[in-house]
């Protein structure tokens, strides 16, 4: 039998970002015993590095916003594969959640009559983003980490990974995990179990991610029989850095664009201006003039078409490249310096409202932002798709096993807006975390069996016995990611996922052949070698869902298929690992709106 | 620098010494870049602890040439060229292993000062009106991205090893952005003068110097508290008031 220490939790949370804070928060509230697990130190998650604030219709700025509109304008960012209820959800109670925060001693910039002020962002049509200059998340996770470490109940472990789910029957039992610092096993005892891992960025080469980003929650509800779906749907963020290459793919937040930032290609042009989607033509404006006077909150006028959807800028900005109408380092000119021309105060107001982009533009690129255009194209950014839940619960479809945020899907479809993913934490969060510990206090303690944690213990030490003779885990890492880059990023053809799946099959054997040197204690080369199989796993599920997409919807873009077909606006593809191990997709069909849903949808889309 | 020299100090648990690595620096890159690469390329169990690479996580803090930085802040063009870098970990904490330091004390910190309490709601819709400009200051101090560079750099704890009585710069810093929070009714004064020896600081600003949010520790956040500190306990005024008020009370 394998050696660990035994832990015991009515409700385990694996993941401390935004969401898994939140779920923590509510589910101890709820007197549940809680396990917080974070791959890294507490306050560290990818939370931290969200910038441009959270969306909730407030209607602080504009008091035309209500939850209907809100709820409209995911609905169509998302191109109506959302799950609907979330969608509602969100709306409705996302404005509640950030009053909270509030409450917890979060400290919002303000309007001029005190209230919390709100910001434009792609896709919202109106003023909706509440936020903190340019670095809102880190004002969220602070504020839930130093409310949730005041609650009695939970329990933080920091620095763990989780490297399997254990069921007990059908149901979730507990989570076997290794911490970082001293390579030991943890056996989580636990009744219900959160998933709030956040995304999968480090599939790919150019990313917004960090390290910790690998697709664990996907590949850990997946592994346990949990559905996947909608994981076609990956978000390039069109603005990234481009240039040094050692920073290619840090964010560049939306909010420059908010704040009155426009894009052009070499040119000088602002290109956006070309191609305005159908859809979004009647609320974008049409001239340069008119955008401005959006920036500076005239009611009357149309937002900028550097506020359309991401997906959408993204494929433009690669258009313009792909074109020869890009920047020296291949991107497009990111520019707010020239609002000088409209304000006199500009660049004290640009340092004020963007903080953290001056400083690093400053420092990484040596180029003041007050003065000079940045440099800017896409990077991997979020994943719309993930663990299929009860919209209501969060739960999954495995008895026990919840998901919240980035991990989960359904709240974005095929695309997610800008702001509703730090709104998605706290209100999906919450409710996870509420309905975890009612399914804990109400179904009781399972019990994890022990030989599947010696089992899972034994597969995470092979690789110290094949040592130095095995395969080097950075290298499979790098050759993934390259490899889904170049094949399954912003623009896709059949021939080149087909490719990638053989691509991800080559290198899962060379992964089942990874040998790592060193000792257990603080080995980043183990843990990239115990990451590769969830890398991988995600990676296949990507490819697989985008190949039967033949179309073009949201996040995601086909060469061969350019344009969106009614058809496939019909179901969600959902994979699922088949009893002989491999991955089973299905389509399965979006069930119908309600009818008053539905009826806002239509009396927002004039 | 097409080839730079690194001399990194390696080990467990404060026992090691400096090891020379050699890797190729190409243009922009930061310290945190090179320790990646030579990870991938000689020295695959090489501990770093990194997050977000963006300098906005706090996690990548280490002593480089000597000085308390953020390696993914670090750009090696800023680095006098042709010499050898050294990359040690933080000398504040305890030592885990290559880079890494346990700083879980930091956090254990944090939890003795008292929370965030707010006057109840007081505006019609339930919630407050705040002013932009009664938070710039708060705004200011949660900034902090709780990298501890702060800490690593005080005197009192790096070299007087207080850790048990004074709280160092990063929680006098989240002590000032509560008690300056326009909404916040707790009274941290007493804790801090006692069980968290704000006297320790003799204001010589090195956690201001060494702070990647460039926030004004001492005289924004510091000064004001020490000042707070003394207007409620050493002010004879304040001081004779009380006395009366006691006997009053009796």
């Amino acid at each position: 039998m394998a050696e660990y220490d035994r832990v015991e939790h009515d409700v385990l949370v694996i993941g401390a970002g935004g969401a898994g804070l939140r779920a923590a928060i509510e589910a101890a509230a709820l007197g549940a015993r809680v396990g917080l697990v974070c791959k890294s130190l507490l306050g560290k998650a990818h939370t931290v590095m969200a910038e441009g604030g959270a969306a909730a219709a407030m209607a602080n700025v504009d008091d035309r916003d209500s939850w209907r509109v809100h709820f409209a304008d995911t609905m169509r960012g998302g191109q109506y594969l959302n799950n609907w209820r979330m969608a509602e959800l969100h709306a409705k109670e996302a404005p509640d959640r950030i009053r909270e925060l509030e409450a917890w001693g979060a400290v919002f910039d303000r309007t001029p009559d005190g209230r919390i002020l709100q910001r434009n962002f792609g896709g919202h049509r109106y003023p909706r983003l509440a936020h903190v200059g340019d670095r809102t998340g880190l004002e969220m996770i602070r504020t839930l980490q130093d409310h949730a470490v005041f609650q009695k109940n939970i329990d933080v472990h920091m620095e763990v990974t989780v490297v399997k789910l254990l069921k007990d029957g059908e149901r979730v039992a507990g989570a076997l995990a290794y911490d970082r610092e001293k390579g030991r096993f943890k056996l989580f005892a636990s009744s219900a179990i959160v998933l709030a891992t956040g995304g999968v960025g480090r599939a790919f080469s150019i990313t917004s991610n960090s390290w910790e980003y690998t697709g664990d929650g996907h590949a850990l509800a997946y592994s346990a029989g949990a559905e996947l779906m909608d994981m076609e749907f990956v978000q390039f963020h069109p603005t990234g850095m481009v240039w040094p290459p050692s920073v290619r793919g840090i964010l560049v937040t939306e909010g420059v664009r908010g704040e009155g930032g426009v894009l052009r290609n070499s040119q000088g042009k602002r290109f956006m201006f070309d191609d305005i989607p159908e859809n979004y033509r009647n609320q974008t404006a049409d001239n340069e003039e008119e955008g401005w006077r959006y920036v500076l909150g005239d009611k009357s006028a149309r937002r900028p078409p550097e506020l359309l959807t991401r997906d959408h800028v993204a494929r433009c900005i690669q258009r313009e490249v792909r074109e020869g109408r890009g920047s020296p380092h291949g991107g497009v000119y990111l520019d707010i310096a020239w609002i000088k021309e409209k304000l006199p105060d500009a660049e004290e107001h640009i340092r004020k409202k963007l903080p953290s982009m001056y400083h690093q533009f400053m420092q990484l690129a040596n180029i003041d932002i007050t003065k000079t255009p940045m440099e800017v194209g896409p990077t991997t950014h979020y994943i719309m798709g993930g663990v299929r839940v009860d919209g209501d619960s969060q739960m999954s479809t495995v008895p026990g096993l919840f998901a919240a945020g980035e991990v989960a899907a359904g709240l974005h479809g095929a695309n997610r807006l800008g702001g509703n993913s730090l709104s998605d934490l706290l209100v999906f969060g919450r409710r996870a975390g509420e309905y975890a510990a009612k399914f804990a206090s109400e179904r009781g303690r399972a019990n994890p069996p022990t030989s599947e944690a010696d089992d899972a213990v034994r597969l995470a030490l092979a690789p110290f016995d094949r040592g130095g003779t095995g395969e080097g885990p950075y290298a499979i890492q790098h050759a993934l990611q390259q490899m889904m880059q170049k094949l399954v990023g912003i623009v896709r053809q059949e021939s080149e996922m087909v490719e990638a799946l053989n691509g991800v099959r080559a290198l899962r054997a060379k992964a089942a052949d990874v040998g790592v040197q060193g000792n257990r204690e603080y080995n980043p080369g183990w843990h990239t070698a115990l990451d590769l199989d969830n890398l991988l796993t995600v990676s296949e599920s990507i490819a697989l869902a985008a190949i039967e997409r033949k179309e073009s919807r949201g996040g995601h873009f086909r060469d061969d298929y350019p344009d969106k077909v009614a058809e496939y606006a019909k179901f969600n593809i959902v994979l699922r690992k088949g009893a002989d191990g491999s991955m089973q997709l299905e389509r399965r069909p979006i069930p119908p709106l309600t009818s008053e849903l539905a009826a806002i949808i239509e009396e927002q889309k004039s | 620098m097409p080839n730079t020299t690194f001399k990194i100090w390696r080990g467990s648990r404060g026992k090691g010494d400096f090891q020379d690595y050699s890797t190729d620096i190409t243009e922009g890159m930061v310290v945190l870049d090179a320790m990646h690469q030579i990870q991938a390329e000689s020295a695959g169990d090489l501990a770093v602890r990194w997050n977000c690479k963006a300098g906005k996580c706090g996690s990548c803090s280490a002593e480089i040439n000597g000085q308390p930085r953020l390696m993914c802040m670090t750009r090696m063009d800023e680095l006098p060229a042709n010499e050898a870098v050294t990359v040690e970990p933080m000398r504040a904490f305890p030592h885990v292993r290559d880079l890494v330091t346990d700083v879980s004390w930091n956090f254990e910190v944090k939890k003795k000062i008292k929370k965030f309490r707010p006057r109840k709601p007081d505006a019609p819709d339930g919630t407050w009106r705040m002013q932009q400009e009664d938070i710039d200051r708060v705004q200011e101090f949660r900034k902090c991205i709780e990298c501890f560079l702060c800490q690593d750099v005080c005197h009192v704890l790096r070299d007087h090893h207080k850790h048990d009585e004074f709280i160092g710069p990063r929680f006098l810093v989240h002590a000032a952005a509560l008690e300056m929070h326009p909404l916040d009714t707790e009274n941290r004064l007493r804790d801090l003068k006692e069980d968290q020896a704000i006297g320790y600081c003799n204001i010589t600003k090195c956690c201001t110097k060494v702070c990647p949010e460039h926030i004004t520790i001492t005289d924004n956040a510091i000064i004001p508290l020490k000042e707070r500190v003394v207007d409620e306990f050493y002010d004879p005024i304040t001081k004779l008031v009380r006395l009366l008020r006691r006997k009053k009370d009796a």
